[in-house]
């Protein structure tokens, strides 16, 4: 679900070909047919933005007929606790949980808490890998029995009683007997003896109830046992090669590398900072994450390091709110950032609302580009969009465009980390060309020349630049200089300081200074001091896992969680499924992976009273970087829409929500400007003038926003023109021929498109109504070889509230024969729509709309 | 060299027929079209390995297929077929008639280096006066009652390309010797030796080969034979991700698609067929065989190809009588000249 495997990932998906052709039964659901519904057994057409009422459908399924695998389910999730006495579903509320401030649009989630323990209030952005930190794990109230009517399993029986295959069908458009088929399949294929995998891609993610889509995806998945198991397991398919090494070891503004989150303004010291990431009494291994984080400012700070000064912790910059690309991008059009560095992005094209992506680049005071091509976005300011409409003057535009040309990645040897978590060594292939240069030496080389500038200062915020150990083996002297890729390996793996060697596993690390980690879940990836990462044993030479080829994280480990796979006393829960389980006679845990979890705490050991981290972990906790050891049906804290997935409507749909007064998350981040309109959504009037579901999404032939693919031939010629795919109903509706022109219009844009009329593309009858959705890819932009409007121009920016990603896989629109208009005359277009639809810049952000009467019904 | 008949029937061995004494096995091409999934991964890593310019930026809407044929710039050929049938039927499957007839006259008007023999495209069944593409008459899902009223759907994706024919008909018209048979039993053409007669062209009954726009040379699949050497498969082979295109030894792979055959059967999937498997074919069977998912004539394939050269004892004997006729002529013409002379 929310993937489409064949198309983005058709590597991967070579090992789906592979399980079908063993007998696994392959289902896809998705908006539209696609080639991976191709190579699917069933194909489920879905309205896309739906997703939750379709999972939840399937937990009501589970739970109403007792389908889920019981003893897993009680003992290793968080099924028996009890929630606080003050905890108010959505069922109760018309679609908001306890704790809503209407003021600020979020929740005080201290009425989801645990019965007997309490979690401190932590916002996602605060909380890191190991979710947020838990007071008093031991004291929780449990009901083992799991009928306790305010226990975690209790209350998520009610919470989706509701969502029945009649309402599946109404919300999603799915008829039932395809929902039941697919509930018949994927419980028929777990439990003791079977398991079934998920696959989601950026298909869950981009939406504002992205966190949640997932949420509800792991709570089907945990229902059935398909966690912590071969052949089980949520697989997050990344948008892009190394997606996962860029999170683990992060661009985003709220994290540190391995997942430690980025200290907050009035973090005074360390011991604050550290607080607010674990308690003290807290289970597992992210008790231990104050090991983690000093071992990283050790890395970072060298010698200048030392416990009298926390470690340099106060050399850390720190964050007070949403630093995200969008908000950055909208203060820029607000005068409040000057100056940006892109590197392997091209936001005028590839981010959502595009307009005012290029609006903000042209209000910059200097932009660098790192890229392997001349993307838009350094050339925007001669072949925007925005030229022809007379808001981009290319000799008036003052932004002062820096670009440098960057070597690809067979052009210099570095790591990928894969979906999997493994990290695979990369050779360089051949020598950059001219300019081009790595990212090691770009960075080497900006580091060592603001250092120099900056020697002397005696400003404050510049001791951090001064005290930065920064001290690489490189490669070449002076302007040539390039830190050894391997050697920045080795500090990531983290060096044991008293012997100067590589430490073996994260296990080693301590808080006391005595170890440096560049990043604490990569440790054990050049243990030995050898590169891990680059063995390449064959498949034939070694076991079903392959622990020597490449290197996975944590700890080589290919199953995260995999206790899971063995029962209570553990034992595998079937021969057929065995990865790792207890051996007796040795007193430890032993299989074909390395065994996630204690090594010899035994199945059944209960510990002491008083006992933290990874000593306060019962032999049947396998969850073990969460604080209760368990894994979390029931949230109670570190979600900010919600302590369990809910159907709310997507932010622009032309659908009023049929199970809540709420129609949309009520926590998602609006973003009212007048660059950034939004269409109408009910209970709000004049949805008619966008009637359509907009989707967008990628072709194989293509890569993202086009900077690897539209300046090569050979994939340029496969998909040389951008194309929106419309049902042969849409067509005749709207008066459409295959290969002729239409342009897709919402209130921010006006996109013109050749037409594919399609079976692939049909429309939904839900709620006795006909919905009509559209799909563009949105690889084109004004350069390369091929040319074509910028299909993100469509989409207005509104995000997620946990992790601020957009909502780009769903909005409303309208589908109009032809060309576009150009210049003025599009301009004015616009207007008259966004007129005729009544829209100003409140439009859409409204966030609470329970109690409000549901709207007269659509034609 | 042999004294049998080469021009066809079955070949237990065409590089020892074609003058290798010692020669390496048969290799060719497996395509199992049913585990495609229309990467295309194959057209760009055969473009990449053998220099194959680019082939035009056109957009075709076949589809996701947008190289339309195989030619001269295109030697792996990815196409995609979409098709609906009334659920609840078995077998049936029909082309969406309105796609078709958009994009087969424009496929016809795409410029070709050869000739028009062997290149028809995607036959549309029953189509020709469908012309209304966007206005169909079908009604929308549930307004009919039961399941018959709804439309099941496949989309079928299938790399084509060169069959290395065991009777190769490009090879038995060329004049020039520029294409030859090689050790592995695969046909190849020599760009430096071709002149661009392009009888090669109309020589091959399923429209493989074709000549390049601007030098007029000859150019088609070699089955990597420069990797061959090396040991290495074909670029195309190398690159599918899901197996769909597998290379080998052709006996083995005989077999290997007479096992899968079974299996797909097996499963209850009808309509599945190999095509170039059979050595009694018109063409002795192909060097690179496919398991389609329905008749090759949906893929754009020709049912029942046949060599050109299938015909030439016939033909010979035909110019031999004719031949005769003339010689008869010509001395009846010297004969009465001579006679005209004396008197």
């Amino acid at each position: 679900m929310g993937s489409n495997m064949a198309e983005a990932h058709p590597v991967g998906f070579q090992w789906v070909m592979e399980a079908k052709l063993r007998g696994a039964r392959v289902v896809h659901v998705d908006p539209r047919f696609t080639r991976t519904s191709a190579l699917a057994h069933q194909y489920v057409r879905i309205r896309a933005g739906t997703d939750i009422a379709f999972l939840g459908g399937v937990v009501n399924h589970v739970l109403s007929n007792d389908l889920d695998f019981r003893e897993y389910v009680a003992a290793y999730t968080n099924a028996a606790f009890l929630v606080n006495e003050q905890f108010a579903d959505t069922e109760d509320l018309d679609g908001l949980f306890s704790g809503y401030d209407p003021a600020t649009g979020d929740y005080d989630t201290t009425t989801w808490d645990y019965e007997g323990a309490s979690q401190r209030e932590t916002g996602p952005m605060e909380t890191g890998m190991g979710g947020p930190r838990i007071a008093g794990v031991a004291e929780i109230a449990q009901d083992p029995s799991l009928e306790h009517s305010r226990c975690v399993f209790q209350i998520l029986k009610r919470h989706f009683s509701r969502y029945t295959p009649e309402m599946v069908e109404r919300v999603c458009g799915v008829p039932p007997d395809q929902f039941r088929q697919v509930c018949e399949a994927w419980t028929s294929n777990s439990g003791r003896e079977r398991t079934a995998a998920l696959i989601y891609s950026v298909g869950w993610t981009q939406h504002t109830v992205g966190a949640q889509n997932i949420r509800a995806g792991a709570i089907v998945q945990l229902l059935l046992g398909n966690v912590g198991r071969p052949g089980g397991g949520i697989y997050a398919l990344r948008g892009h090669a190394n997606i996962q090494g860029s999170t683990d070891i992060p661009t985003l503004f709220d994290l540190l590398p391995g997942y430690l989150p980025m200290p907050r303004a009035g973090q005074a010291d360390l011991t604050a900072y550290l607080d607010r990431v674990r308690a003290r009494t807290q289970k597992g291994y992210w008790e231990e994450a104050d090991a983690y984080f000093v071992s990283l400012l050790k890395e970072y700070f060298g010698d200048a390091a030392t416990s009298d000064n926390d470690f340099g912790f106060g050399w850390l910059p720190r964050i007070n709110g949403d630093h995200g690309t969008y908000r950055t991008t909208m203060d820029m059009i607000d005068g409040r950032v000057f100056g940006y560095v892109v590197m392997g992005q091209n936001p005028a094209v590839g981010s959502a609302n595009g307009r005012l992506q290029r609006l903000a680049l042209a209000n910059l005071d200097w932009l660098v580009v790192r890229d392997l091509a001349m993307i838009e976005t350094a050339s925007f300011w001669k072949d925007s969009p925005e030229i022809e409409t007379g808001e981009i003057a290319p000799e008036q535009c003052r932004t002062e465009v820096f670009f440098f040309p960057a070597a690809s990645h067979v052009e210099k040897a570095g790591t990928f980390t894969q979906t999997q978590r493994m990290v695979q060594w990369r050779q360089k292939g051949a020598e950059p060309i001219g300019d081009q240069r790595s990212d090691l030496w770009f960075f080497h080389q900006l580091c060592r020349r603001i250092r120099d500038r900056v020697a002397d200062s005696t400003d404050p915020r510049d001791v951090s630049l001064q005290r930065l150990a920064w001290d690489y083996r490189t490669e070449g002297s002076g302007d040539d200089a390039e830190p050894d890729p391997e050697d920045v390996l080795r500090r990531i793996n983290g060096i044991d300081l008293a012997t100067g060697r590589t430490v073996d596993t994260f296990t080693d690390l301590r808080a006391d200074g005595s170890t440096a980690c560049g990043c604490w879940q990569y440790s054990g990836i050049y243990k030995d001091e050898v590169n891990q990462a680059a063995r390449r044993k064959p498949h034939v030479e070694q076991g079903p896992y392959d622990p020597e080829w490449g290197w996975t994280w944590p700890a080589n480990r290919r199953l995260l969680y995999n206790r899971a796979s063995a029962d209570l006393g553990g034992r595998p829960w079937s021969e057929r499924k065995r990865l790792v389980w207890w051996d007796p006679d040795r007193g430890r845990w032993t299989g074909n992976d390395v065994p996630d979890f204690p090594v010899s705490t035994p199945p059944g050991y209960v510990p002491p009273e008083g006992a933290r981290g990874p000593e306060a972990l019962r032999g049947d906790d396998p969850f073990i970087m969460q604080a209760d050891g368990k894994a979390w049906l029931f949230a109670p804290a570190g979600v900010i829409d919600g302590p369990l997935p809910t159907h709310y409507e997507p932010h622009e749909s032309p659908v009023r929500n049929p199970l809540y007064g709420q129609q949309s998350n009520p926590t998602r981040r609006v973003y009212p400007r007048p660059e950034n309109p939004y269409d109408p959504s009910p209970p709000e009037p004049n949805t008619d003038v966008f009637p359509f579901v907009l989707t967008a999404a990628r072709l194989t032939e293509h890569h993202t926003a086009g900077g690897m693919s539209r300046l090569l031939p050979y994939l340029s010629e496969l998909q040389p023109e951008l194309f929106v795919e419309v049902s042969p109903q849409l067509a005749r509706l709207r008066g459409l021929t295959h290969l002729g022109w239409a342009h897709v219009v919402t209130s921010r844009a006006a996109v013109e498109a050749r037409v594919y009329v399609t079976d692939r593309m049909a429309p939904l009858r839900l709620d006795g109504r006909v919905i009509h959705q559209v799909w563009l890819p949105y690889h084109w932009g004004p350069t390369g070889l091929v040319t074509g409007d910028v299909v993100n121009d469509l989409l207005g920016i509104v995000t997620d509230p946990n992790v601020l990603i957009q909502e780009s896989k769903v909005a409303t629109c309208d589908v109009l024969p032809g060309r576009r208009p150009r210049g003025a005359e599009l301009t004015a277009l616009l207007a008259r729509l966004r007129s005729r639809a009544g829209i100003t810049p409140i439009t859409g952000t409204q966030l609470v709309t329970t109690g409000t009467e549901p709207p007269e019904e659509g034609p | 060299m042999t004294e049998r008949n080469l021009l066809f029937g079955p070949e237990d061995d065409v590089s020892r027929d074609s003058g290798y004494d010692e020669h390496p096995p048969r290799v060719g091409f497996f395509t199992d079209t049913s585990v495609c999934i229309g990467c295309k991964a194959c057209e760009v890593a055969c473009k990449e390995w053998n220099h194959v310019p680019e082939d035009g930026l056109d957009l075709l809407g076949m589809s996701m297929d947008n190289t339309g044929m195989l030619g001269a710039n295109s030697w792996r050929h990815v196409a995609f077929v979409e098709q609906r049938r009334p659920a609840g039927q078995e077998g049936g499957w029909s082309l969406p008639d309105e796609m078709t007839a958009q994009v087969e006259p424009r496929l016809r008007a795409a410029p070709r280096g050869g000739s028009e023999l062997g290149t028809t495209p995607l036959p549309s069944p029953g189509s020709g006066a469908v012309q209304d593409l966007g206005m169909p008459t079908f009604s929308r899902p549930g307004d009919g009652t039961g399941a018959e009223a709804r439309t099941d759907f496949r989309w079928l994706m299938e790399s084509d390309v060169c069959k290395h024919c065991t009777h190769a008909g490009c090879l038995d018209v060329c004049p020039t010797g520029a294409l030859f048979r090689t050790e592995f039993g695969t046909v190849v053409v020599q760009q430096d030796i071709c002149n661009g007669c392009g009888y090669c062209v109309s020589g091959c009954p399923y429209g493989v080969i074709d000549r390049r726009p601007g030098d007029g040379r000859a150019n088609k699949c070699t089955l990597c034979y420069d990797r061959l050497h090396d040991g290495l498969e074909p670029a195309c082979a190398k690159a599918c991700p899901t197996q769909s295109i597998q290379f080998g030894e052709l006996d083995e792979l005989r077999e290997r698609a007479d096992r899968r055959l079974a299996e797909l059967h097996g499963q209850g999937v009808a309509e599945a067929e190999l095509y170039g498997r059979d050595p009694d074919d018109g063409v002795g069977g192909h060097g690179a065989l496919f398991l389609l998912l329905d008749k090759p004539e949906v893929y754009g394939l020709p049912p029942d190809p046949v060599v050109p050269t299938r015909f030439a004892p016939e033909i010979w004997r035909r110019v031999g009588t004719a031949a005769a006729a003339f010689a008869v002529a010509g001395i009846g013409a010297f004969v009465s000249a001579a006679f005209g002379n004396r008197r």
